[in-house]
């Protein structure tokens, strides 16, 4: 393995902490994703109302601005509510707010915003016909998502999750300033030790090209998944 | 009014953090960062232009450079960039005797390089997409007309690309209003920058990081509407006749 001064294993370390913080704040933000599109579909005005406000606030302020607001400030407001609980119910409990948590939550909840916007695109763009042919067949509700929706959606929607996720995955490296050791902090670390910023900083931004690829090459495929039946038409169009 | 500025007065008077010092503090990092983003758009944009251009050239040493670069700072963090170019710069051999050693201490100058470059790479990107849109009976007219070259990049390709590029553009603006929270990080006194120094004297992140979000959310709002008003005057053509 290559060595770098003792830094390469912690350096590799660090990129399975980046590439967790990044899967684990995809996970949630594409489920965040899913209900925003839903309550923006929805007709009720106060889940409307809800979405739009929550995709609006969190476009409109820098990531690190809304990370440092959680992990500095979130664990006095989660200090207070377990007091209060502990007063009113007498339920002792202790959660601790850390760098790991703060920064997955907090780029879950950013890329929630813009992945329910992706969504909401991608439903909106599968025919209405679609739906009612279902209903026609008696589907309930669920299997016209599970069978119907959810996979023409997806076709719509890949593109844009495809980009999302590289922003996200280049977010990931905020964590390092609210002291997460991913890998560009333990990079950071290392310069400022060893006064040698190319040695350490190079190799970083090649491992974030190389997940880079690796992530074109997994949506590439998946939309070969999704295109499946769409395939000549689209070549037609082109 | 006046009662108006009576109760300003006393919601003032009874906050212990948000005093006209601090306040100062903020003003101060708006300054910066207005300056920082600013400075980096206007730079990149003319660096951008004749890359997009050059981007689309058939020339392969020209065309590859300019896309290695492009990959290259739009496929890793800014952060990264930013480390690379404030703590790299020192050990560019001899720049310590050169004038420029005085301008590159203060980490300012740093910071707007590594933004101007990151996100000339992305205009260049986005224009670059713009020009390959243009219209092939646009170009077939001008050619129809003898225009050269030349002419008819700056008639006919470059206006209707820019126009056509206005709403990318538009967010990458904001986007760089966002990605320059982090020169805090290299200790640039910048919006964030101030609210992490109230936060660390006050120990009041509530107060001090929803202030600033609030500033940052009205200058992204600002920048929206100039975005959409610019649209509306210089895409008018583009609209559908009834819309």
């Amino acid at each position: 393995m290559i060595d770098l001064q003792g830094y390469g294993p912690r350096l590799l370390e660090g990129a399975l902490v980046t590439v967790e913080v990044a899967l684990l704040s995809l996970l949630l933000a594409l489920i965040l994703g899913l209900l925003t599109a839903s309550a923006k579909l929805s007709r009720h005005w106060l889940f409307h109302r809800i979405a739009t406000l929550y995709t609006t606030l969190i476009r409109g302020v820098p990531d690190l601005v809304l990370m440092m607001l959680l992990f500095f400030g979130g664990q006095i407001g989660v200090n207070m509510f377990t007091d209060w609980l502990y007063y009113e119910f007498d339920v002792d409990i202790f959660i601790n707010i850390n760098e790991f948590i703060a920064g997955v939550v907090t780029i879950g909840f950013i890329f929630g915003a813009y992945m329910g916007e992706t969504f909401r695109g991608a439903f909106l763009a599968v025919e209405n016909g679609q739906i009612e042919a279902g209903r026609a067949y008696g589907m309930s509700n669920r299997l016209i998502f599970r069978r119907i929706q959810f996979p023409q959606m997806m076709r719509h929607a890949l593109p844009g999750l495809g980009n999302n996720w590289m922003v996200l995955l280049k977010t990931t490296a905020l964590v390092s300033v609210i002291g997460l050791s991913d890998m560009v902090r333990i990079a950071a670390e290392a310069t400022k030790a060893t006064h040698e910023p190319f040695l350490f900083m190079i190799p970083v931004a090649i491992i974030y090209l190389l997940i880079a690829s690796v992530s074109e090459w997994t949506v590439a495929r998946l939309q070969k998944h999704y295109n499946v039946g769409f395939g000549e038409a689209d070549e037609w169009n082109n | 009014m006046e009662q108006l500025n009576a109760w300003f007065t006393e919601l003032l008077a009874d906050n212990s953090i948000f005093t006209a010092d601090t306040l100062g503090y903020y003003l101060d990092g708006l300054g910066s960062t207005v300056r920082l983003v600013f400075l980096s758009l206007i730079i990149g944009l003319m660096l951008a232009v004749p890359l997009a251009i050059a981007r689309g050239s058939r020339r392969k040493w020209i065309k590859w450079p300019i896309f290695l670069y492009t990959y290259v700072f739009r496929g890793t963090p800014l952060l990264i960039q930013l480390y690379l170019i404030y703590y790299g710069v020192v050990f560019i051999e001899g720049i310590q005797d050169t004038f420029l050693w005085a301008v590159l201490q203060d980490a300012f100058y740093p910071a707007l390089i590594a933004f101007t470059l990151n996100t000339a790479a992305y205009t260049t990107e986005i224009f670059h997409g713009a020009i390959k849109a243009t219209p092939r009976g646009e170009i077939e007219a001008a050619r129809a007309y003898g225009m050269s070259r030349a002419r008819m990049m700056r008639r006919i390709i470059m206006p209707s690309a820019f126009r056509r590029a206005l709403p990318a553009y538009g967010n990458e603006v904001i986007f760089m209003l966002h990605a320059s929270a982090i020169a805090s990080v290299v200790t640039i006194m910048d919006l964030t920058g101030a609210a992490r120094f109230v936060y660390a004297r006050f120990y009041a992140p509530f107060d001090a990081f929803l202030f600033v979000a609030a500033i940052y959310l009205c200058l992204t709002f600002a920048i929206l509407y100039l975005f959409r008003y610019l649209e509306k005057k210089l895409l008018a053509h583009l609209k559908p006749i009834n819309g």
